[in-house]
């Protein structure tokens, strides 16, 4: 009977919780404007991920037998705002989003300005839109990689196009040298009523310089940090955004030059600049990203949701935080694992650089992997809540991935894997869509009672389903495109004959598999929260803006 | 020199048992940590034998690779190594200019191929009948692209660019541009 008149119920009860939220827990007018930020962000990084998502699966369609609707031309303009959409409007936005939430959550202490905040979220949405819009109508498609003269090869793409694409690049750059200024300033700034802050100590613990240092000193004489782990995490992957912002930025400038040039009707001499050195430059600015941020941020993470989840310090703190330093050196020093076909690349760049400091990184995240699951351990028994099944699915992905790296990042290996679909699908697929998302999934999960003061989660069988489609349709469309790989197939090309069908065909499946998994997540969340509560978070919060959390 | 099918489908081995020991590795540690156990603690000895094989595994694969994969030792020597066939090969506008419409060599041959750019950067890469790869190298404009390369199988082979160059670029196939002959020694034999 009670059951009955619970199906009874049921189809008011779906409009009332899709426009309220589940059991209507979600009051948006109850947010700080600290909580409403940090939530737009992760809205509209979710947004663009589904945006990145949708390219992947036409993208997938594409390599089985090009779609009627779209040229060639769109193709590989999609190819080249795929990454970027995915790495920049999505992984950006809720990084960025949720870190400026922690450092003041974990430091006790407001944000250094909620102004300059805002104009990141903005810079970071508008510019990504910008680029994403460029690439969409002008078709400019230089890819990511921007091989030079490529960028400026007027023959294939309009300069205009190229320049309103560059310009929306710059436009998030510019919001991320905002947010780098925002979290050292927090970090180290004294706020209104407060006692003096060290800035100076505060700055040494927050980019390593005390763990390295207790771990050469006798017991008596080592010092407590000022900074917790995550926070120095958070400080340290902060420094190659800064780098990164400045070699793009420079980057994009030297290629504006050369559009906004050819649209006053000079032409720049392409040989001006040289190919490999530019590409030298370009990959070390790049890496900064792939191997400096992600891992350096992605290993912060998972120290902090090991400690939340298992309620435990970390294990093994102060080695951690000493391989956070070294991670950071490696990431400056690694690049040259992407030039190892370039026939002119100095030999001991290839060894030390390409092979020697990059297996550094099987070291550093391998110590990572230890940490997080011998400080999970220690608490054991743990209840298999979502954010814990992200974190182990998002420690997996590393744990598969970071070894494919290091195979490609060998002379021998390289030069029959490079620029091949092992790169593109064990290596990076399985290293952004398992290891890097399923993170920040479990970042979403254990943050969002927190976010959205006690909304509760509307299925957990969709939470249960994003879990098991996500996993198994990253890990097998990575699967079947290294295979595919290792039968010969490139990345970045088109096979027009069908060669490799069977590995694009069961890689598309489990890309549907993933866009199922988005959507499920998607609607589970907009349930939660309500259409009413998605909107409400857009709306100016009369909370105080010094507030993170409400203080009732 | 060993084909690089061979060394191909070591890597496929290796990798393979690798995932699968992570995957159950992860499952087990998924269903034990719901579990009450009889130690939560983690010694520290088992954390430094854990880096100390991390240590040797990032070493020695590089080792066990210039030892064991013909082709790396003669890419970082081929400067002092004497070719016995060298084809000048020129790229522009998207299109290989071949010296000859088949090159051709024998199995026992030191081959080198030496690619230039007169544009944008290429790829260089020889792809077999079955469209695996043999070998590959960027082209990169304003810089010598030399590979010395021994064909282990004699067959026709295909050469296309490895490097996204633009949408142009996709075209770039030169269908059976190489043929290899078996070695004259192995003639002599049979």
């Amino acid at each position: 009977m009670t059951h009955l008149i619970k199906l009874k119920r049921k189809p008011m009860n779906f409009t009332n919780t899709l426009l309220n939220g589940e059991q209507g827990l979600f009051k948006e007018k109850t947010l700080t404007p600290m909580q409403k930020l940090t939530l737009r962000f992760v809205v509209v990084g979710l947004i663009y991920y589904g945006l990145a998502v949708i390219e992947g699966m036409i993208m997938r369609l594409y390599e089985v037998a090009p779609l009627p609707t779209i040229e060639t031309s769109q193709f590989f303009a999609i190819m080249t705002a795929h990454p970027l959409v995915g790495i920049f409007g999505s992984t950006y936005s809720i990084v960025f989003g949720a870190f400026l939430f922690l450092v003041p959550f974990l430091m006790k202490k407001p944000l250094w300005s909620f102004k300059l905040a805002n104009w990141t979220f903005l810079l970071i949405t508008i510019g990504t839109l910008t680029f994403w819009l460029a690439g969409f109508i002008s078709e400019y498609a230089p890819l990511y990689t921007l091989y030079w003269p490529l960028p400026a090869d007027f023959s294939q793409f309009s300069p205009l196009g190229g320049a309103v694409f560059i310009a929306g690049i710059a436009l998030v750059m510019v919001g991320a040298v905002f947010f780098v200024i925002n979290i050292f300033k927090t970090i180290v700034y004294t706020p209104e009523g407060w006692e003096k802050q060290p800035a100076g100590a505060l700055f040494a613990s927050a980019i390593g310089y005390d763990g390295l240092r207790n771990l050469f000193s006798k017991k008596k004489i080592k010092k407590e940090h000022l900074v917790s782990l995550p926070v120095a995490a958070i400080a340290r992957g902060t420094i190659d955004v800064a780098l990164n912002a400045g070699i793009i930025l420079f980057t994009g400038v030297l290629i504006l030059a050369y559009m906004v040039s050819a649209l006053l009707g000079f032409d720049l001499k392409e040989t001006a600049i040289d190919a490999l050195l530019y590409k030298n430059w370009f990959w070390w600015g790049l890496d900064l990203i792939a191997d400096g941020l992600v891992l350096i941020f992605v290993a912060g993470t998972w120290y902090l949701l090991a400690m939340m989840i298992s309620g435990k310090d970390l294990f093994m703190q102060n080695i951690a935080r000493a391989a956070l330093l070294v991670e950071l050196v490696v990431s400056w020093t690694v690049w040259s694992h992407h030039l190892l076909s370039d026939q002119a690349q100095p030999i001991m760049l290839k060894i030390v650089s390409g092979e020697l400091v990059t297996a550094f990184e099987l070291i550093t995240q391998g110590l990572a992997f230890f940490i997080t699951l011998a400080t999970l351990w220690s608490a054991r028994p743990l209840k298999m809540t979502n954010e814990l099944k992200f974190l182990l699915g998002g420690l997996t992905g590393f744990a598969l991935a970071v070894p494919a790296g290091i195979m490609q990042a060998d002379m021998g290996l390289n030069r029959i894997l490079h620029n091949t679909q092992w790169i593109i699908g064990p290596h990076v697929h399985v290293a952004v869509l398992i290891g890097l998302t399923m993170t920040l999934y479990s970042a979403i999960y254990i943050l969002f009672p927190v976010l959205t003061n006690g909304a509760k989660l509307y299925s957990q069988k969709l939470a249960n389903f994003h879990f098991w489609a996500h996993l198994l349709g990253g890990i097998g469309m990575g699967a079947f495109m290294g295979m595919a790989g290792l039968k010969g197939m490139l990345r970045r090309t088109l096979y027009l004959n069908g060669e490799f069908n069977l590995y694009m065909i069961l890689a598309a499946i489990c890309g549907t598999l993933l866009l199922l998994a988005f959507l499920a997540f998607f609607y589970n969340i907009v349930m939660s929260v309500g259409i009413n509560g998605v909107l409400g978070i857009f709306k100016p919060s009369k909370l105080n803006k010094k507030e993170l959390l409400p203080t009732e | 020199m060993i084909d690089s099918n061979v060394v191909l489908n070591g890597q496929t081995m290796a990798y393979t048992f690798y995932c699968i020991a992570i995957l159950l590795l992860m499952g087990w540690f998924g269903l034990r940590i719901t579990r009450k156990g009889s130690s939560n603690k983690v010694i520290p000895g088992l954390f430094y034998s854990f880096v100390g094989l991390l240590v040797i595994l990032g070493v020695s694969l590089h080792i066990v690779t210039y030892n064991t994969i013909p082709w790396v030792e003669m890419d970082v020597n081929r400067a002092n190594l004497t070719p016995d066939k060298t084809f000048t090969i020129v790229v522009e506008n998207h299109k290989f200019q071949l010296p000859s419409e088949k090159m051709i060599v024998s199995c026992d041959d030191k081959v080198l191929f030496d690619v230039s750019s007169k544009d944008l950067t290429y790829g260089f890469g020889v792809f077999r009948q079955d469209n695996s790869m043999v070998f590959q190298m960027q082209v990169v404009p304003g810089h010598k692209n030399d590979i010395l390369w021994k064909f282990e199988k004699p067959g026709v082979y295909t050469i296309r660019s490895t490097e996204y160059s633009g949408p142009k670029g996709i075209a770039m196939i030169e269908k059976d541009a190489i043929e290899v002959l078996e070695s004259s020694s192995t003639s002599t034999n049979k």
